[in-house]
């Protein structure tokens, strides 16, 4: 019993902090991880496969559940490859274009709260989760309004949006963004000078801008590691480059720089939909999609798009053989997949304890790495 | 013959079940307090369906526990498994016989002259349950578990342990009720000894496994740490454990460095003489001076599991080991150089000049640094 120094425990796929369904096999030393090793594939539904024998609206809604606690981003990368494929891009009505872009920043919003919610709480501060959920609520609610659905929105469509923003929504939309500021400032005083949290954090999982290019890690871990890469900015879509907005980046490369950079990327969000508001409010009701045909059928040829979701870069590259309606093949480029893979490397030599700060800072959906 | 049988058997017998009937009530009321607590400080509601304002959560919570299906994982150690789960509960009600909640001879079960000793000897033994029930459960969360509290209550014992020593040489006995008389015609321990109080208080929420120290059971690491395995009445007895060793620890930082009963301080104000003279209601008064001192400790417990993050395992050994002990060893150095010169009462400036730092560092307006936002450049998180 007593010479046995390495012990093998399973991490999930049924724990409190592995979101979701991620299985890592940690070999460990006392408290120490000698070796961390993600397995995946508990949530696999072949949703790759299942594109190619569906019509491309029929696909839409099979986007909203591969990160499903973002799936307005996920529609907006699926539906804007199609666009691209088609060559519509420039068709698109100004007013979904907005709508677009606020759509995936609220997107962004509530997708962060998730993550600092999980965070906190997998590191021990219960508060901050409620706190979280309390604005992240708000936001489902005006998702509701709009589409009727809170978590899988299928609110976006080839060529433009399904309706036009009901009654009262700018004016929710509005309350809603003059007091986030103010509780973004409520959760970081909890935690951003806590002496705890930053023993927690700081110096913990630390990856290099190399490293992090080289395991093309994307997203705010790519920039908590202080390389400024935000695909709104570099590739810019939809209505983004009238925008202003800041891409914060870290020093450190650690736990703490990616929750800031978050944290500073709420904020951003924030004063994103700000400057929507009056940009909306220019443009004529009613004027959504782009006058295209109802049977989708794209021309020959392949295409890769991506677009910035919340956990990173988010591509589809669809093929299409210009006789069916649907994809002979669509892949997808999961952020958190990619991201996921950098787990290893992080956690070797740390703790236990570290393990579940690196796996919410990584901040993965295993809808999405599974697909 | 019939006097000492009284004295010495009957009446601690009766006075032990009543106190044992009240903690057992004090448990049932935080476990509903503690959740309505966090809610109101996590803008919910916490428990509001069983009873008014869902008073009856405290009972409905033991009742499901009871009916609940008692699981014996597969090759699991079965004594030692069983064993767990009673051995921390023995200790922490012990413990009370200890402690004089009033006046004595009345109010205090057993007037003991080493008191204090056989407390710390007692509430040390409730680490054997938490071990022993996380090896036996076969299962890897609750070893570590088990291992981590093990770990942590020896180191956290040593702190506790010295804090204590500052009272001790101040006071000269082991005796709480001495403790407490000197507090009422002197300063409360807790500005003389404002050091050893911080220690104590620390060691006291790191020997309970609360939050910030709530690593044994840490719910996102170790599913349930030690208790992982357990299920309804030996879950209940964790539980039950844990939250008497709260009260036991909430009443000692009371009865050590703040006037126990009494609601004095250099003789003036309900002295024991003063409660003694209302007679038993004065004793009642005490009592209740006493339980409202040890709630307060006891709602700061919840207050800050609904603020701190937990810390990691070496970390928490360094403040042990690296912080708390070398400050615990520097007090008894201080205290002895001032009982030396004679001058152990000047001691409560020390207190009263921490205290006022400690409230100026807390209040003074500290404007939040807000990053500058530059529209298109590059941007510094932190």
């Amino acid at each position: 019993l007593f010479d046995v120094h390495e012990m093998e425990v399973n991490f999930g796929p049924q724990h409190p902090s592995t979101h979701g369904v991620l299985r890592v096999l940690v070999r460990i030393d006392g408290e120490r991880i000698i070796d961390a090793k993600p397995i995946i594939g508990y949530l696999h539904r072949g949703t790759e496969k299942l594109f190619e024998h569906m019509t491309y609206p029929q696909c839409v809604p099979h986007t909203d559940r591969m990160d499903y606690v973002a799936s307005a981003t996920n529609n907006l990368a699926f539906v804007q490859t199609v666009e691209k494929l088609m060559g519509i891009t420039e068709q698109i009505p100004r007013r979904a274009r907005i709508m677009r872009v606020m759509m995936s920043e609220l997107q962004r919003i509530s997708s962060h709260l998730l993550f600092l919610a999980t965070h906190a709480i997998d590191i021990g501060a219960m508060t901050p989760f409620f706190y979280t959920f309390r604005e992240r609520e708000e936001i489902l609610d005006l998702f509701e309004s709009y589409c009727g659905a809170r978590l899988t929105l299928n609110c976006m469509r080839i060529g433009g949006m399904p309706e036009d923003l009901p009654p009262g929504w700018i004016e929710d939309l509005e309350a809603f963004v003059d007091k986030f500021d103010a509780a973004v400032d409520e959760y970081e005083g909890l935690l951003t000078n806590n002496r705890i949290w930053k023993r927690r954090t700081v110096g913990i999982g630390v990856l290099s801008p190399e490293d992090a290019i080289d395991w093309g890690i994307t997203g705010p871990p790519l920039r908590g590691s202080g390389i400024q890469w935000d695909l709104r900015r570099a590739l810019p879509y939809e209505i983004y480059p009238e925008l202003d907005f800041v891409v914060p980046i870290g020093r450190n490369g650690d736990t703490y720089d990616r929750y800031l950079v978050r944290m500073v990327e709420m904020r951003q969000s924030n004063y994103i939909l700000k400057q929507c508001i009056p940009l909306i409010r220019e443009t004529p009701e009613g004027d959504l999609k782009a006058k295209i045909s109802k049977v989708i059928r794209p021309p020959e040829g392949e295409v890769y798009h991506s677009i910035e979701s919340p956990k990173g870069e988010l591509g589809f590259y669809i093929v299409s053989d210009g006789k069916t309606q649907n994809a002979y093949r669509c892949h997808v480029r999961p952020p958190s997949f990619v991201n996921l893979q950098a787990l290893p490397a992080l956690a070797r030599g740390h703790m236990v304890s570290d393990l579940v700060a690196l796996i919410g800072t990584i901040d993965i959906v295993l809808g999405e790495v599974d697909r | 013959m019939n006097d000492a049988l009284m004295t010495y058997l009957i009446w601690p017998v009766i006075k032990f079940l009543i106190a044992f009937g009240i903690v057992q009530l004090i448990i049932v009321a935080m476990t509903w307090i503690e959740r309505r607590l966090l809610g109101l400080m996590q803008v919910r509601l916490g428990p509001n369906r069983v009873g008014p304002f869902g008073l009856f959560q405290g009972i409905a919570d033991p009742v499901k526990l009871m009916l609940k299906e008692d699981i014996l994982p597969s090759r699991a150690e079965k004594v030692a498994y069983f064993l767990g789960p009673m051995i921390p509960i023995v200790p922490a009600f012990l413990v009370f016989c200890l402690i004089p909640f009033g006046p004595p001879p009345t109010f205090a079960v057993t007037q003991v002259n080493v008191g204090l000793l056989l407390i710390l000897a007692l509430s040390s033994t409730a680490v054997f349950g938490l071990i022993l029930g996380g090896w036996a459960s076969n299962n890897k969360f609750s070893l570590m578990g088990s291992l981590r509290s093990a770990a942590q209550m020896v180191s956290y014992e040593v702190p506790f342990g010295l804090s204590v020593i500052g009272v001790l040489m101040m006071v000269g006995s082991l005796d709480l009720v001495q403790i407490v008389r000197y507090q009422e015609i002197n300063a409360w321990n807790f500005l003389p000894q404002i050091v050893a109080c911080f220690i104590f208080f620390v060691s006291m929420n790191a020997e309970n496994n609360r939050t910030p120290f709530d690593l044994p059971e840490a719910e996102s690491e170790l599913v349930a740490g030690y208790h992982t395995e357990y299920s309804g009445m030996k879950f209940a007895f964790f539980m039950l454990g844990e939250y008497a060793m709260m009260i036991v620890n909430s009443s000692l930082i009371v009865t050590l460095f703040f006037g126990g009963w009494t609601l004095a301080m250099f003789d003036i104000g309900l002295t024991t003489s003063v409660l003694a003279g209302m007679g038993f209601a004065g004793g009642l008064l005490g009592v209740f001076i006493f339980f409202v001192k040890m709630m307060t400790f006891m709602l700061i417990y919840v207050w800050f599991r609904a603020t701190f993050p937990r810390f990691r395992f070496d970390q928490l050994m360094d403040l042990g080991w690296k912080f708390l002990i070398p400050l615990s060893l520097a007090n008894i150095f201080v205290t002895g150089a001032f009982i030396l010169a004679g001058q152990e009462q000047s001691m409560s400036l020390i207190g009263v000049v921490l205290i006022a730092a400690a409230a100026i560092q807390l209040f003074r307006k500290t404007a939040p640094k807000k990053p500058a936002a530059v529209p298109g450049k590059v941007m510094h998180a932190g």
